[in-house]
């Protein structure tokens, strides 16, 4: 895939330049997680790579939430006998070992082994001959199956993320993985750019761009760089975000006198509106079937979340606590809903389940959050805060014991958002 | 403009100014885009000058939001409030007069909020407060096509700050010609 290549090149190039910044840093914070101890070795022949590729696996499972490291300060390559009651008594379930091969190519072997500590037995394993660019991409990977072999779900590792940083008056539009590694821009500009939305297939995102002085809904081709103007009616055109099939877009056009919901093509045609309020309708999302849009409107006083039927008709209210909730997002199995509550003046993110009206809570101690995102796999939240005066992004699970904040070279980080599982 | 124009404007511009220690941009072209860049944050294009302590630079504004102040073309909000207050009915009704008189002339009324919030739900709330003072100025006889309402929500403050302050300066609403 040649766009990944680029985005992976871009991404190793600017970790060896400076290899401090740009990474989450994991915040483990309440007891009582239930995790999975797992002992990941260093591979054999990795500190001859400038990738630590142990050292990825191990960031990205410790993020997810669902593991816990043991010590392993050792190596162990995937070809190894590794004496199982060893690694039982450290008290690990599990264990990951492999090695790193420079081929004639010049690309490299890399090799893993997954075992099964409680059994005895290797259950996963592979090898797969990389561009040295992509090392970081292959232990994303192995990372990836690992997590999936242990728990199940799909792991995220391997995703990536877009989000807007701002330096001065310097506006850029950035796509990065999904553990905030290097990353590289899409767009540059000398206005604001809001709400980027990824497409269901990962090749485009839209976004809300300021450049000609008023909000414009464009939509740019990730890997070419094309871009076209989606929706600039009169007034403000914002809020973008795809149905499931990516055939349209919902968006908030306020052509009409009022920020209201419309439902476009993929290229911006045949606008149709879904709301008629004489009062703010926004931030439109679908859910996973795509048969409904939940949304943002202050109809009744403060701004509340409601869902409406894509052939529109009359919405009915979802949030009821507090007085000011926005930013909904729907988990990817139409279970959870996350968004921002306003309480005492403090903005926090809470997740809640949607059978299960009052089951919201607050999973932060944060008083800035906004722009909640799922990752594809429901597991992860990611949301932009405010710490130490800059803008930042984090990580959460969902009942918000583990976090992980991500360390950036820009003053300020926002508005991101998860892109879906690669193909 | 000639030469002395210029600095006259500069002169008020920086009486208006007195006091307001936010950035000054000087550099308001319209924004260049770029595809595809690689790099990363880089300075370029915006020379901003701030009120050094102790240097003895002066500070002026030449953007349009300085522009607008001087010339009573700003409608400041309460909080979460689209009404626009008594105070603020003579700007109206001197652009509308303004307006009326000549129909080529043609506004945009630019709705601004206070930081606080979410960025799409505030850029709607902006919206609000824009389209509120472009009905005022067609009750008094400005055309629909002589004056759009647009917003940029939270996202190009008129002065830096995180107190009410800043927050009540912020929470605007623009008459810029176009």
């Amino acid at each position: 895939m040649l766009m990944n290549r680029r985005l992976f090149a871009a991404a190793s190039g600017l970790a060896l330049a400076a290899p401090s910044w740009g990474q989450f840093r994991v915040e483990i914070s309440g007891v009582g997680a239930t995790q999975l101890p797992i002992a990941i070795a260093r591979f054999r022949d990795e500190d001859r790579t400038t990738q630590s590729l142990s050292n990825v696996i191990r960031a990205d499972l410790v993020r997810s939430g669902v593991f816990r490291t043991v010590d392993a300060d050792q190596v162990l390559d995937e070809a190894a006998q590794p004496q199982m009651s060893d690694w039982r008594g450290r008290s690990a379930d599990a264990l990951v070992g492999g090695s790193v091969t420079r081929l004639a190519d010049g690309r490299f072997d890399v090799r893993f082994r997954l075992w099964d500590v409680v059994k005895g037995k290797p259950i996963a394993g592979e090898s797969n001959a990389v561009m040295p660019a992509d090392l970081r991409v292959a232990a994303h990977h192995i990372a990836d199956v690992v997590y999936e072999k242990l728990t199940g779900d799909k792991g995220v590792f391997s995703t990536r993320i877009a989000y807007v940083t701002r330096s001065g008056k310097r506006y850029s539009l950035r796509v990065d993985f999904a553990d905030g590694v290097g990353g590289e821009s899409v767009l540059n500009s000398n206005d604001p750019i809001i709400s980027p939305s990824w497409s269901p297939d990962g090749q485009e995102l839209a976004y809300v761009s300021f450049e000609d002085q008023k909000a414009i809904v464009f939509a740019q081709d990730v890997s070419t760089g094309k871009r076209r103007k989606l929706a600039s009616f009169r007034g403000s055109n914002s809020a973008p975000s795809w149905s499931p099939d990516g055939q349209s877009l919902v968006v908030t056009l306020s052509r009409d006198g009022y920020s209201q919901l419309y439902i476009i093509g993929r290229n911006g045609e045949n606008p149709r509106r879904i709301t008629n309020s004489q009062s703010i309708d926004t931030e439109g999302t679908f859910s996973p079937d795509g048969r409904s849009i939940y949304f943002v409107s202050d109809r009744s006083g403060g701004p509340q979340i409601y869902k409406v039927s894509v052939s529109g008709g009359t919405p009915e209210r979802v949030s009821f606590t507090g007085g000011y909730n926005i930013s909904p997002a729907i988990s990817p199995d139409g279970r959870y809903l996350a968004y921002i509550s306003r309480q005492n003046g403090a903005f926090k993110l809470y997740v809640g389940e949607l059978s299960r009206p009052g089951s919201a809570q607050a999973i932060t101690d944060s008083s800035d959050d906004e722009s909640p995102s799922f990752a594809p796999n429901g597991k992860l939240i990611i949301y932009a805060t405010r710490t130490n005066g800059r803008d930042t992004l984090m990580t959460t699970t969902l009942d918000g014991r583990i976090k992980a904040i991500l360390e950036s070279r820009y003053p300020d980080v926002r508005e991101p958002v998860w892109g879906p599982f690669g193909r | 403009m000639n030469m002395s124009r210029l600095a006259l404007t500069a002169a008020l511009s920086a009486l208006v100014l007195a006091g307001c220690a936010s950035n000054v941009p000087l550099d308001n072209k319209a924004a260049p885009v770029e595809s595809r860049s690689t790099t990363g944050a880089g300075g370029s294009g915006s020379a901003s000058t701030n009120g050094n302590a102790g240097s003895k630079v002066a500070s002026v504004d030449l953007t349009k939001n300085a522009a607008a102040a001087e010339l009573g073309r700003v409608v400041y909000f309460d909080y979460d409030s689209f009404v626009i207050k008594d105070e603020f009915r003579p700007v109206i009704e001197s652009q509308a007069k303004v307006l009326t008189t000549d129909r080529s002339k043609k506004l945009t009324v630019e709705g601004h909020t206070d930081e606080r919030g979410g960025s799409e739900y505030n850029l709607a709330l902006g919206q609000k407060r824009a389209e509120s003072v472009a009905k005022a100025l067609k009750l008094l006889g400005v055309t629909d096509a002589q004056v759009e309402a647009v917003s940029f929500g939270k996202e190009r403050p008129a002065v830096q700050g995180s107190d009410e302050a800043a927050w009540a300066k912020n929470r605007r609403a623009e008459l810029n010609n176009r």
